[in-house]
């Protein structure tokens, strides 16, 4: 079981990294942008506009842990 | 992406991530035993070589379109996580990673484990140190290679960039017996992980069944324009103007 949790942990660490908050920007992003392609709206400019966010959020709440609270 | 972009992208990731492996391997030799260090160096490279291979091979079989969405997300989700770390260094909220210090360390640790032999190893310790630091270290590397490579349709020069990468960074430590710890880790983390996000970005899209502005000609935008934006996200958190002055 120790074993099984290290190997989950080893790929949520690869594939996720530091921050999950920028996955959850990214991964619904890109499935609205397939869900607007479907409906025939090319939706390129969605994907730039979460990866702008992502970023600026991500660094944002790592700069505020930084400083902590207050 | 022309062969000699690929083979650039491929090589600086590689050769960023081949300094640190560098510094683990150096520790485990001067430290314990230089023998069984280079035969978990060895051991990790060989495992590496076997990732790439059965990877590249399942890449190219993929339909394209599965291949651009789950293979752009990730190099997106890698990229914007090296711009992340890159941008936090380069506006000083977070330390920049010191080569000289982690070797410090790295030998210090070594010392403090009794030898134990195990089979052909004469020092198990020095061969699990070298083997977990080339595999963990080479192990985003393999997977760039595999999708960048597969992506293209050019396995055979991303793996050229990695271990002509490898081969350099190996060879300028080995001749010094020294971390490099005057390679521009930062700069070049900044350089590879914009590449990722532009080429994530433009591949995670096409995945899900965009068509960009000028098609191929979208990336001569999203590399720059990436690169613009972690430049000003770094500006902004060195003037504080995010949390207020430190």
């Amino acid at each position: 079981m120790r074993r099984l949790r290290a190997f989950g942990r080893f790929w949520y660490d690869f594939v996720i990294g530091d921050d999950w908050r920028i996955a959850c920007w990214v991964v619904p992003a890109l499935g609205a942008t397939a869900g607007l392609a479907a409906a025939g709206v090319n939706a390129w400019w969605l994907p730039p506009l979460a990866v702008a966010g992502a970023l600026a959020h991500s660094l944002h709440r790592a700069v505020k842990s930084t400083r902590g609270p207050g | 992406m022309s062969p000699t972009a690929l083979f650039l992208t491929v090589f600086l990731a590689c050769a960023v991530e081949a300094v640190e492996a560098l510094t683990v391997v150096l520790a485990a030799g001067t430290g314990r035993h230089w023998p069984s260090a280079l035969q978990g160096a060895g051991a990790a490279l060989v495992a590496l070589a076997v990732v790439v291979g059965a990877l590249g091979s399942a890449v190219t079989h993929l339909p394209i379109g599965v291949l651009r969405a789950v293979v752009g997300t990730l190099l997106l989700l890698f990229g914007l996580q090296w711009l992340r770390k890159s941008v936090l260094r380069a506006s000083g909220w977070k330390a920049r990673r010191d080569e000289a210090a982690a070797f410090a360390r790295g030998v210090a640790a070594a010392e403090q484990v009794p030898a134990e032999r195990r089979g052909k190893v004469a020092d198990w310790y020095a061969f699990t140190v070298a083997f977990k630091g080339v595999a963990l270290e080479g192990l985003e590397v393999a997977f760039i290679v595999a999708t960048f490579g597969g992506n293209q349709h050019d396995v055979p020069v991303a793996v050229l960039g990695a271990v002509a990468a490898a081969v350099v960074v190996g060879a300028a430590g080995f001749a010094i017996r020294a971390p490099l710890s005057r390679v521009p880790e930062n700069a070049v983390k900044f350089v590879v992980g914009t590449l990722l996000t532009a080429f994530g970005l433009f591949w995670s899209a096409e995945g899900v069944q965009v068509d960009w502005p000028g098609s191929d000609a979208a990336l001569l935008v999203l590399v720059p324009g990436v690169a613009l934006l972690a430049l000003a996200y770094a500006w902004v958190l060195r003037r504080g103007a995010w949390v207020g002055p430190r």
